[in-house]
């Protein structure tokens, strides 16, 4: 393009009219329990918008010319008006990308999906054998998965998407999560694990040791624009060229998440009060958040670097995840928990306490894995009790018709 | 997120012809410019200056994107700038040749 005064980087740091990657979690409600959830989700929220709200946040996205929308939960298929509400979404100029478990993708929906503009599906994938995946994701979830990615393909829905969060344990599968997604005619896309969320819990064990993260950026840079990234490895841009992608911290400049209730955040991984700008319930609703909140505000000024300005790698890594930062107990003007220098491992030593994530829905039992490590002592209960109270959508849910991988 | 613009094949661009916008491409104004979705690709651009977004809004309207570029007062030193622009622009299918009237 021509020259401008600026370059976009810069331009996009002090913030656009609108965000240009919006995500928009439907429902804290979810069938699986995966160790690592962002958003800490389970339970359904009684304070979830409304379809009619739900309606009102898509006029008010399309006003604002926000042209699409990354929507997500908790599971959000599982809300019964999630259906009318894609529907309403891309026929008001906000188009849908979703992600999801599969669950939900019988092959007569997949049919109806394949048949619309503007929908596109992302389906959670955190492993290629089902050892792997099952093991964050909870037993069955690879099953599930696989038969929603059969479902989509038969129904010649091409171009889905099939989201892998980067663990210890998958990113040696990278090449086999890469043919699973060509045999399908899908898009790989893998994006960094954050210790946001239940991934507070489990960062330690589960988060990329440093020559496992040189191994992902020379991946990356040998697959290039292939493989998807939602830009999310701008951090080990340190390691030498600058990946694919906005390198830099969109979080209130150009992203921001909208949870079940309608509180918005700086970026989906940020579901904390320090973050929380506004909710899309106040008299200015998203645009007022987005133009007026005093947090978002500030992220748009220019941003001090702290003890990173001074290092060679400042230029292109930008310090890092503003979230991955903060759940660690780092400053957010200091180094990445996961800096390719070693700094972020040297100020971990110094960090102060981590901040809790909260809000939490997840499942009031104990998640698979926690269930795993213990002796089982009765088969009974292998589920948790309904109770005629839950909240939960998926009460005494239990998923049938599953066809083996 | 990527900007959809490719530069392939600068220099084809056919100033004379008159272009349109994609009747499937809205433009969102910004600080800088202009951001630009087709609902078709799925792809985003970027406009880096007020004065191409008043060039892409007035293709439609122009007979030429030529007489789109004078009317946004673009001096003729700076053409072959937009003519790449706009190039970059055609090939992600933003904007296209119209019938000419």
């Amino acid at each position: 393009m021509s020259a401008g005064p600026l370059p976009l980087v810069e331009q996009f740091q002090r913030g656009l009219a609108a965000p240009i990657c919006l995500t928009w979690e439907l429902t804290y409600a979810c069938n699986l329990s995966c160790v690592h959830c962002l958003s800490s989700s389970g339970r359904r929220d009684p304070r979830e918008l409304t379809t009619a709200e739900c309606r009102a946040v898509i006029d008010e996205l399309q006003r604002m010319q926000v042209f699409y929308v990354n929507i997500g939960g908790g599971e959000p298929t599982v809300r019964p008006d999630f259906w009318d509400l894609v529907d309403y979404a891309t026929g008001h100029e906000v188009g849908v990308k979703f992600s999801t478990n599969g669950v939900k993708i019988t092959p007569d929906i997949a049919r109806r999906l394949a048949g619309r503009d503007y929908v596109d599906v992302q389906i959670s994938l955190d492993g290629a054998t089902p050892e792997v995946n099952d093991a964050v994701r909870g037993r069955g979830s690879y099953a599930v998965a696989l038969r929603a990615m059969r479902n989509l393909a038969g129904a010649g829905f091409a171009g889905f998407k099939i989201s892998v969060v980067m663990t210890r344990h998958n990113v040696g599968q990278l090449e086999e999560l890469k043919a699973i997604a060509d045999g399908f005619g899908a898009q790989l896309r893998i994006t960094r694990l954050r210790p946001s969320g239940r991934g507070a819990d489990v960062w330690d064990e589960l988060h990329l040791a440093p020559g496992q993260q040189r191994e992902l950026y020379d991946w990356l840079v040998a697959h290039g624009t292939d493989v998807l990234t939602g830009d999310s490895f701008f951090h080990l841009s340190g390691y030498g060229g600058a990946l694919p992608g906005l390198n830099l911290c969109g979080a209130g400049r150009v992203v921001c998440l909208i949870d079940p209730v309608g509180d918005v955040y700086a970026c989906p991984f940020a579901i904390h009060p320090s973050f929380l700008a506004g909710n899309v319930r106040d008299p200015g609703g998203l645009a007022g958040v987005w133009r007026r909140s005093e947090l978002f505000r500030d992220l748009r000024r220019p941003q001090a670097g702290g003890a990173c300005e001074s290092c060679s790698a400042y230029g292109s890594c930008r310090g890092g995840c503003m979230a991955a930062k903060f759940f660690t107990g780092l400053p957010l003007d200091g180094p990445d928990p996961e800096c390719v220098k070693g700094h972020g491992e040297r100020a971990l030593a110094a960090a102060a306490a981590a901040p809790r994530p909260a809000p939490d829905h997840s499942h009031r039992a104990a998640p698979y894995r926690a269930a795993e490590r213990r002796p089982v002592p009765l088969t009974l209960l292998a589920r948790p009790p309904v109770t005629a109270c839950n909240a939960d959508p998926l009460a005494g849910f239990l998923p049938g018709g599953l066809s083996p991988p | 997120m990527a900007c959809a613009a490719s530069t392939d094949r600068v220099g084809q661009f056919d100033l004379d012809a008159p272009w349109q916008l994609d009747a499937q491409v809205r433009v969102r104004p910004e600080a800088f410019g202009a951001l630009l979705y087709h609902f078709g690709t799925r792809q985003l651009s970027f406009l880096k200056s007020p004065a191409l977004l008043a060039v892409v809004r007035s293709l439609g309207a122009q007979p030429s994107a030529r007489a789109a570029c004078a009317a946004a007062g673009v001096p003729s030193g700076d053409l072959m700038h937009y003519a790449r622009a706009l190039q970059a622009l055609a090939a992600s299918q933003m904007i296209r040749k119209r019938e000419a009237a």
